[in-house]
């Protein structure tokens, strides 16, 4: 009876696999042939009056003006590659491009809508620190940011840090369930579900079919292998990349956004500027880390999970089902993680690369936290989560990951247990 | 002559040494007078350490006030689990860190060394889980093994004309250890095609190419056959018998007495006898010590006192 | 589609200066992970060090390529020291970390706006990076080859890049076999066994990486000088996963590992990619687009290192008995 159970679950996750995949595949075959995109300022204020053109192959120029939502649409007649430029001219007062190289890029457009971000800083130079409305205003609006980004962290740091623990591997792979979350609530979203339903339900699908699904084919195998750890680490490094180059293939190389509070217009609470989706979401994320913190605490298998975590051979030995914990390890891993995915997407956009991107800071906050402390994860994410935000103080907003890179090695020559970990060998 | 009276103060050896090897003969005249209380001063020492001491977390493990081994004898170290042979082991051959502690070995201050450059010294260990290399062949760790090797050095690698001879004058030295080990036929094959008690054997003989002037033995004996344990008993004499030391930590006592000139008895973090075999063993005190903990003290109150009155019956 | 046209580009790609570049990235990874077990998953910065080299010396500072080989090897020894003092005593998960940490660390600082007038920025260096390398030329003007399609200044860089690498082979093929080698095959299995010996295993370490480092930096020096543009966003991760990759193909503590691996390794992407692309392009296959052939390379390629580990980890000549993969 089980069986069978499974076996339905199975050819239903396949068939919603199949769904997902078709529904990834659509976007590039659309009907209309255009550019667009959503031209807001960091706080999320709507940017309008700014004129886009994209040169095509053959010399001829179209052009869109943002509205005042900032969305802008450049009509296109064909496919094929176009010089895209941003009159920095109708840029307003104090905005200015976060990036100069963003002013003029070479694009392929196959056909349908094809999005594109530029993004926007206020005040300054581009690249360079900005002179917002006073540093104290600033120092409180990089603090907020910090603990909204160390919240995402947090969301994909847990998990990491519970399969490391529970299994001993370090596991590369583990951005790309983030990406793959934040996919698989696009291809929803896409075919037609609110995105406010299509998370949900991809958050659940992430849990099963990347978590559980991916454990059950690839991880238990390899135990029963007795596949050595650094042999796994490997593993997991070409999964990532397999998995990455999946994506790009069915969804293709361009950010894409959701279609739902794509340009959400920002709001100002005393010193901080934010939006609505951002504060929502950060209370939600905060809302699934307690419950998993809650739930490692006070259930039957999150004690379990604590005690394989410490030592897997003794937990065996007392009875404790090890491969069950190591499941549903993986199936919270993995939604936390697709959480955090769509997270990024809603708040920034949904990219092939977003989880690699991510993946270092993943292990910056785990290792500071201490590998394999279950709570670890979370202090780590959040100090840097906040560290990253408030160095951009003091270096350009492009190089703030190397903020918490350079802070992931001086953990490791300093305090290579972590902040929380207990003094094992780490050399 | 002097009835052995079995108390724990200074009785005359009764031992002739008229009959025994040269080396032991030694070492049993150098043991004669020494006196046998922890701690005690040696003639010929060659280490020395004082105020050895590591904690873990709120456990201290190791307390040593004072200890010196003697040059050319066999010294066993035992004691109970949990005793802190181990880590008094570790710390000496500098593969822990302590927290306080001075010693020297041969006359030089060793406290907080790198543990190669004791090897360096003359200081050889073996591990209580053989690290026998096994993905290279016998003949290799053997070779490993050779100190001085000029060819090890990154510059000279590359010119083998500077240590082929020397590499020539090694493996002749490797075959006669091996032969004596009984190992010669294996010299290609991979150490980790060898049975367990032949992997120890070539640890051994492994540790002995280094030319060392004492050799420290952890848990010689562990995951042996019995079969094996005399042949390892007899090298280990052998090894006294070319004027090198040895110190080895051992669970057994029974074992023990048949090799050991000299026997250090750990309780607890601290050294609680010292002596030759025979004394030691009839020590109350070190009967408590093993019998306590025989006992499981930590687990039961009557166990706890038990222990509690074995302490406070100190000398 | 023209068999005859697609064998030609794969096996130009097989042997060409790509394949080279990652050649010697593989031959440098061999004698530090191979032969010594050191898991550096930062080779892709040795690389970028020999590169940036000949970039800066050469265009920033307007002086000569050979100055700027010397430069090369001292900067990628320097970095050896830097990524390996701190961290060779880490275990070998975290160094794993620390050494992606490390490279990526250095890419975004040569690519930060601050260093710009040095490193070029995202943009790079661009330029006449290797005219005193090339007016040594000695092949005839519109030389080529049958079967391949280099061009003359690539058919150059070529020969003289085989030459090294099979220098470089032999010069590993010498330290290994010596006791040198012994030590370091030795630190790879176990190194409180080497300790207990009286090694200072650290030393050994240091050295296996600041060698691995410099004969990957060559790998550096043949980019800058072949393709006369040295950017930071070619530098990432990827290129060290797929050094790896080769390097196991081949096998890794193999003297012909490298060789092996990387030309097998670009036989099959490059003569997958020509045969993909040409089926596309001549109508065979509709559902896909030529640039869709990109991203099935990188999928086979992560596929192939899975499998590759799963199944056969000693790849093709490797001894299984051998390897550095079994302990933690």
């Amino acid at each position: 009876m089980l069986r069978r159970v499974r076996l339905a679950l199975g050819v239903l996750l396949l068939a919603t696999l199949a769904f997902l995949v078709s529904g990834g595949l659509s976007p590039v075959h659309a009907a209309e042939t255009t550019i667009t995109g959503t031209l807001t300022t960091p706080g999320g204020v709507a940017v309008s009056g700014v004129v886009v053109t994209a040169t095509g192959p053959d010399g001829v120029i179209a052009s869109g003006t943002s509205d005042e939502k900032g969305v802008f649409v450049v009509p296109l007649t064909a496919g094929g590659t176009y010089t895209v430029e941003i009159d920095v001219g109708t840029l307003p007062e104090g905005i200015t491009l976060n990036n100069e190289a963003d002013a003029s890029r070479s694009l392929l457009v196959l056909g349908g809508e094809k999005r594109i971000i530029i993004g926007l800083s206020e005040g300054g130079e581009s690249g360079i620190v900005a002179e917002a409305s006073g540093t104290g205003e600033r120092v409180a609006q990089l603090f907020l940011d910090g603990i909204l980004y160390g919240l995402v962290i947090a969301l994909g740091a847990v998990g990491l840090n519970l399969v490391f623990g529970t299994t001993g591997l370090t596991n590369f792979s583990h951005g790309e369930l983030l990406t793959l979350g934040a996919f698989t609530a696009l291809a929803f979203n896409t075919a037609g579900l609110n995105i406010i339903i299509a998370a949900p339900i991809a958050i659940i699908f992430a849990a099963l079919v990347y978590g559980w699904g991916q454990n059950r084919i690839l991880w238990r195998p390899l135990r029963r292998r007795k596949t050595g750890l650094i042999a796994a680490m490997i593993v997991s490094i070409g999964l990532a990349i397999l998995l990455r180059y999946t994506l790009v293939l069915f969804f293709g190389g361009a950010p894409q956004s959701y279609q739902q509070f794509a340009g959400q217009a920002g709001i100002t609470i005393g010193p901080f500027n934010t939006t609505p989706k951002a504060l929502i979401l950060g209370a939600l994320a905060i809302v699934a880390l307690a419950a998993t913190v809650i739930w490692l605490q006070r259930s039957r298998i999150g004690k379990a999970t604590r005690a394989v975590s410490d030592n897997p051979a003794l937990a065996s030995a007392t009875g404790i089902d090890v491969e069950r914990v190591i499941s549903v390890v993986w199936i919270i891993g993995a939604g936390l993680a697709a959480f955090a995915g769509i997270y990024l997407g809603l708040t920034q956009n949904t990219v092939w690369n977003m989880g690699q991107r991510i993946l270092l800071v993943l292990f910056a906050a785990v290792i500071l936290g201490g590998l394999g402390t279950i709570y670890g994860a979370i202090v780590g994410a959040m100090v840097v989560g906040i560290f990253i935000q408030m160095t951009t103080l003091f270096i350009p907003t492009e190089m703030k990951t190397v903020g918490a890179l350079f802070l992931m090695i001086l953990i490791l020559l300093v305090r290579p247990q972590g902040l929380l970990g207990r003094k094992e060998r780490v050399g | 002559m002097p009835a052995n009276t079995g108390n724990t103060t200074n009785t005359t050896n009764t031992t002739n040494t008229t009959n025994m090897a040269p080396g032991r003969a030694a070492a049993v005249e150098a043991l004669r007078d020494v006196a046998r209380h922890p701690g005690s001063s040696k003639p010929d020492p060659i280490l020395i350490a004082d105020h050895v001491s590591r904690q873990f977390g709120g456990l201290k493990a190791v307390d040593v006030a004072h200890v010196e081994i003697q040059r050319g004898a066999i010294t066993a170290l035992i004691g109970p689990n949990g005793a802190g042979k181990t880590t008094l082991f570790n710390l000496l051959t500098g593969f822990d860190k302590p927290d306080t502690g001075e010693w020297t070995f041969k006359s030089t201050s060793v406290a907080g060394k790198a543990p190669y450059r004791l090897a360096r010294m003359g200081m050889v260990r073996t591990f209580q889980l053989t690290k026998a290399l096994s993905r290279m062949s016998v003949m290799d760790n053997m070779l490993l093994g050779a100190s001085g090797q000029s060819g090890e050095r990154v510059f000279k690698a590359l010119l083998p004309f500077t240590w082929n001879a020397q590499e020539r004058a090694n493996k002749e030295r490797a075959m006669e250890l091996l032969g004596r080990f009984n190992l010669d036929a294996k010299i290609d094959d991979f150490a980790g095609s060898l049975s367990g008690g032949q992997r120890k054997l070539l640890e051994m003989a492994r540790a002995l190419m280094v030319g060392p002037e004492i050799v420290m033995l952890d848990e010689p004996m562990a995951g042996v056959n019995p079969a094996l344990t005399q042949s390892l008993l007899g090298h280990i004499k052998n090894i006294r018998e070319e004027g090198t030391t040895v110190l080895f930590v051992e669970h057994d006592m029974d074992m023990v007495h048949d090799i050991s000139d000299w026997v250090i008895v750990m309780a607890q973090g601290s050294i609680i006898a010292e002596g030759p075999p025979d004394a030691v063993m009839k020590d109350p005190q070190v009967i408590e010590a093993y019998l306590g903990s025989r006992h499981g003290s930590a687990l039961t109150a009557d166990g706890a006192s038990l222990t509690a009155e074995s302490q406070g019956g100190t000398t | 589609m023209d068999i005859g046209q697609v064998f030609t580009l794969t096996i130009t790609q097989a042997f060409g200066v790509t394949a080279l570049i990652y050649l010697f990235a593989a031959i440098g990874l061999n004698v530090q992970f191979g032969y010594t077990g050191l898991l550096n998953f930062g080779q892709v910065a040795f690389v970028a060090a020999g590169a940036y080299a000949v970039g800066v010396i050469v265009l920033t500072f307007d002086l000569s390529l050979w100055l700027s080989i010397i430069v090369a090897l001292i900067v990628s020894t320097l970095l050896a020291l830097l990524l390996g003092i701190p961290t060779l005593r880490l275990r070998a998960d975290y160094l794993a970390i620390v050494t992606i940490a490390a490279s990526e660390l250095l890419r975004l600082l040569v690519r930060s706006i601050a260093f710009k007038d040095v490193f070029g920025g995202a943009q790079g260096l661009n330029g006449k990076l290797g005219q005193e390398f090339h007016d040594l030329n000695p092949l005839p003007v519109d030389f080529t080859l049958p079967i391949f399609s280099w061009s003359r200044q690539d058919l150059w860089v070529v020969i003289v890049g085989w030459s090294l690498a099979l220098l470089f082979t032999l010069f590993v093929w010498g330290l290994v076999r010596s006791p040198w080698g012994r030590v370091v095959k030795g630190i790879r299995e176990d190194e409180d066994a080497v300790v207990s010996l009286g090694k200072n295993v650290f030393v050994y370490k240091l050295q296996a990486l600041i060698i691995g480092g410099g004969i990957a930096a060559f790998g550096g020096i043949l980019w800058a000088v072949a393709k006369q543009s040295v950017q930071p966003d070619t530098f990432q991760p990827d290129f060290t996963f797929f050094v790896f990759t080769i390097l196991l193909l081949g096998g890794a503590a193999r003297v012909f590992g490298p060789i092996v691996g990387t030309v097998i390794f670009w036989f099959l992407l490059a003569g997958f990619g020509e045969v993909l692309s040409s089926l596309i392009n001549n109508g065979y296959i509709s559902f896909l687009t030529p640039t869709d052939v990109g991203s099935i390379r990188f999928m086979l390629m992560g596929l192939g290192l899975m499998l590759l580990m799963i199944f056969r980890p000693q790849g093709i000549f490797g001894d299984r008995r051998e390897l550095a993969l079994d302990a933690r």
